[in-house]
């Protein structure tokens, strides 16, 4: 296998252990989180096995796989949101920068690593006020700084045309694919090095996430993403690298077209053509 | 590079120390605690209320004892007080006020979860639940000026005309007394059985009444025989319920009882509860035993009504985790 | 055969029949006190009636002015007291409690409210008369304050209940701290909730006498700061009623009006504004 550049990892299996990622020429600054050796529990069951990963900056990096094959629940302890849920515990290690992310203050980390959801949960407040709301928790309240960010926030997700004129109104007034674009525009106000997107696009129309899927692109230079999907052309279409998980194994994680051209795992190739999930 | 495994322990307790740490800077520590010293606070209040009511009333306990609850005479004059005369007053004045509460309101409660279309239904539950609202001095006012002088003029003459061969219809009719008492507190208490048993009738799965109606049987029958048999236990609860709504109410009560510390075998006849005598003496009394006295009676008044509260709480959370296991 | 169903019809007539004549007579209640009060208080209701205070025994005329602004004065003693520690006391159960300490509080808080009232008055005469050696304003304020927190507790933590999970984690998912989290948007969210349980418990406290009869006592006069004895609106209706003057008769009804014209209206406003929200 070869290693070109600066950003391509490769997949090396060895016997008995998950498979990992070899390193190769990368960079250290290239790599925004490393994952090494995540196990995760629900209480005594586990649900993530020994998941090691590295997260490439300012890339796209897709997650795909059948329901229930722990991608969202991956996805969660990038930002410990899993916290919330009692007896949920994650173990191994996870180097966000080279600092210990699951040992971070939470709130901090919070603010580097944004997330969006599967439905949209706006705030019931003005459109204003959802965008300021991570500015204002974060410590920025001051009127003409505010006001910059917030329309700042609002271009990066392509909404501002759309709502310029009614910042005052209540974010319930937009329809589900503004809305969504307002929860990233949500994200984006507190500059987060790093966005998490679980299944942002499962309750839009085409239209709405094809505007959405234009956006990332237009956010890559800015931010690393990764995304949760279940719709594989949306993967193809949008990501750098993708990491196919399967009941909380990730089984092969490479770049997007070496994962959907030629796959390296009999599983992912009967995943990618349809022979199940 | 491959991934070494980290020894749990040692990363597990670093990282709950981080975390500790990180909880006291952000105030979340503190909020938790601070919320949860308000939440505690309704610990402390039980707590120090039983208290309370106990160590003010032990000279009164360690003089008459057990015997307390079994003497008849109440004079503050001579110093000797016996609860006999009010916890019978509570108890006949509670029973009579379910007697009358209970067949009104479980059929009420029938017709609105039944019968009544659910606009109408909710509509008159919206009414009933107003009357729960109504401040009991004003169903005392109300049962001064109207209730008592309607049942010494019609209600209780009636009642001795048909029914005067029994003990309890018989002797001079004050008008007010332990019947209107009761009668008045029947109405106070009625919402609460209509507002839960209503409850609990709704939450009865409808293949229950599906299947009854199925095999043939009218509406009624069904509702009768499968509907509130099924119900059972929330309308029981309810029934405790206002049972210890009935034992604790005072103003009204008193108001219409006659305020007579005696045992007398008549309904029509006047007589106390124990909330009603503490509602009365309890400002003027001068004597310490006299007070003390007064609180030992709402020491048993507080164990009446914890007792039938408690075990309706208990069937309340048993009819709705049934309700949920289905 | 037919003779048995034609009979089984007729029970089911007229026993609906009957539980519908319950239902009436039930709600009837409520009309059959409200015309009452109406027809006998009305009359004695006036400008002089609200703002004067009461004449010497015996003589005619004056007003309860005094009973209503102490009612309104120990109100908003009780309120002082019971409602931040019931509020928070609530956001606890709803946000912070793990294990089986919050079904202690729960069930505990139900009990208590269950306790009569007339014992949480014995309770507030305990600890508040007894060491100040008098009746005041303060140690009614207390008992109603009392009684106000349990209620406040368990209308709270359902109002909060009602939040959705997800607005919680955008919050928390922008970096706000728990508590910043519950104070910035899982209050603000359920405001509707709780001010209606808030509104709901002082109307059920503002009728309560009880409680009163051995903290507050009464007052013919003005009561200036807390440490007196002070009239409210309850005691004075109670007070008069059982009097044998007809004049103080002709005033209960006349305050019973309003006492039970201001519970109702708190009441019917509050429950409706639920109502016609969840209606959407």
């Amino acid at each position: 296998m070869t290693t070109s550049e600066a950003s391509s990892a490769t997949m090396v299996v060895q016997e008995g252990r998950p498979a990992q990622s070899v390193g190769g020429t990368v960079a250290a600054d290239d790599v925004k989180m490393r994952v090494s050796g995540l196990d995760f529990y629900y209480g005594p069951k586990q649900s993530l096995f020994g998941i090691s990963i590295q997260i490439l900056t300012n890339r796209i990096t897709a997650v795909i796989g059948p329901s229930g094959c722990g991608k969202s629940t991956f996805l969660r302890t990038l930002n410990r949101m899993y916290e919330t849920v009692p007896h949920a515990r994650a173990e191994g290690e996870i180097l966000f920068d080279n600092e210990d992310l699951l040992s971070m203050d939470p709130v901090a980390l919070r603010r580097r690593v944004g997330m969006v959801f599967q439905r949209p949960n706006p705030f019931p407040k003005s459109i204003l006020d959802n965008i300021a709301y991570g500015l204002r928790v974060n410590g920025t309240h001051r009127g003409a700084a505010l006001q910059e960010k917030v329309e700042k926030s609002l271009r990066r997700a392509a909404l501002w045309d759309e709502v310029k004129d009614q910042l005052h109104k209540s974010a319930y007034a937009l329809s589900v694919g503004q809305q969504q674009r307002l929860c990233i525009a949500r994200a984006l106000a507190v500059n987060p090095e790093v966005l998490l997107l679980d299944e942002p696009c499962s309750a839009l129309d085409p239209i709405a996430t094809a505007k959405i899927e234009e956006l990332l692109y237009s956010l890559q230079d800015q931010c690393t993403l990764i995304i949760v999907t279940h719709n594989m052309q949306q993967a193809a279409r949008v990501a750098d690298f993708t990491g196919f998980f399967l009941l909380g194994k990730l089984i092969e994680y490479n770049k997007t077209e070496i994962i959907f051209k030629t796959p390296a795992k009999k599983e992912t190739e009967d995943y990618i053509t349809g022979r199940f999930g | 590079m491959a991934s070494t495994p980290i020894p749990t322990g040692r990363a597990a307790s670093n990282r709950r120390a981080h975390a500790f740490i990180q909880g006291l800077r952000s105030g979340d520590t503190f909020a938790h605690l601070f919320t949860l010293l308000c939440a505690a606070s309704i610990l402390l209040v039980t707590v120090a209320l039983v208290y309370e009511l106990y160590i003010n009333s032990t000279t009164a306990q360690h003089k008459f004892g057990l015997g307390f609850l079994t003497g008849r005479t109440w004079d503050p004059v001579s110093g000797d007080f016996g609860a006999l005369p009010f916890v019978y007053g509570t108890l006949v004045t509670s029973a009579l006020a379910l007697l009358v509460a209970v067949p009104l309101g479980v059929g009420a409660a029938i017709f609105l979860s039944e019968l009544a279309p659910p606009r109408i239904s909710n509509a008159l539950t919206f009414v009933i639940e107003l009357l729960a609202a109504v401040p009991s001095v004003i169903y005392g006012l109300l049962g001064i000026f109207i209730t008592a002088p309607f049942l010494r003029q019609y209600g209780e003459p009636f009642l001795k005309r048909t029914l005067g061969f029994l003990p309890l219809f018989q002797g001079p009719m004050y008008g007010v007394g332990m019947l209107t008492a009761g009668f008045v507190l029947a109405i106070m208490v009625v919402p609460f059985v209509i507002s839960l048993s209503r409850e609990v009738l709704m939450a009865v799965p409808v293949d229950q009444r599906e299947a009854a109606l199925g095999l043939g049987a009218t509406k009624w029958e069904s509702t009768w025989q499968v509907v509130v048999p099924y119900a059972r236990i929330g309308i029981m609860a309810s029934i405790f319920l206002a049972l210890a709504r009935a034992l604790g109410e005072t103003m009204a009560v008193t108001m219409v009882i006659g305020n007579d510390p005696r045992i007398s075998s008549s309904l029509f006849a006047p007589g106390y509860t124990i909330a009603a005598v503490i509602a009365n003496e309890f400002a003027e009394a001068t004597a310490d035993l006299h007070l003390q006295a007064l609180i030992e009676l709402g020491l048993v008044l507080f164990a009446l009504t914890i007792v039938i509260n408690g075990l309706a709480r208990i069937a309340i959370i048993f009819t709705t985790q049934k309700g949920s296991r289905q | 055969m037919l003779r048995r169903n034609s009979w089984r019809k007729f029970v089911n007539y007229f026993m609906f029949s009957m539980t519908g004549l319950c239902a009436l007579v039930a709600v009837g209640f409520l009309f059959f006190i409200l015309a009452y009060l109406v027809w006998n208080g009305g009359s004695s209701l006036s400008w002089a009636f609200l703002t004067h205070l009461p004449a010497p025994v015996g003589e005619r005329g004056g007003g309860m002015a005094n009973a209503i602004v102490g009612s309104g004065k120990l109100l908003l003693l009780a309120s002082a007291f019971g409602i931040p520690i019931g509020f928070l006391g609530g956001v606890y159960l709803a946000e912070f409690g793990a294990g089986s300490f919050p079904f202690v509080v729960r069930y505990t808080a139900d009990l208590l409210n269950g306790v009569p009232s007339i014992l949480i008055g014995i309770f507030a005469y305990t600890i508040v008369v007894l060491p100040m050696k008098h009746f005041s304003a303060l140690a009614g304020g207390l008992a109603l304050g009392v009684m106000m927190i349990p209620i406040a507790v368990r209308s709270t933590e359902e109002a909060l209940r009602t939040v959705p999970l997800m607005l919680r984690e955008g919050a928390l998912a922008l970096g706000a701290s728990k508590w910043k989290t519950i104070a910035t948007v899982v209050v603000p969210a359920a405001r509707k909730g709780i001010v209606t349980g808030i509104v709901l418990d002082i109307a059920r406290v503002a009728g309560e006498t009880a409680p009163l009869l051995f903290t507050a006592l009464n007052n013919q006069f003005w009561s200036p700061g807390w440490n007196q004895p002070i009239a409210s609106l309850p005691v004075m209706v109670y007070t008069y009623a059982i009097s044998p003057y007809d004049d103080w008769h002709r005033q209960a009804w006349a305050g019973g009006l309003v006492l039970l014209t201001l519970v109702l209206v708190a009441n019917i406003v509050v429950r409706l504004s639920v109502s016609g929200r969840s209606a959407r």
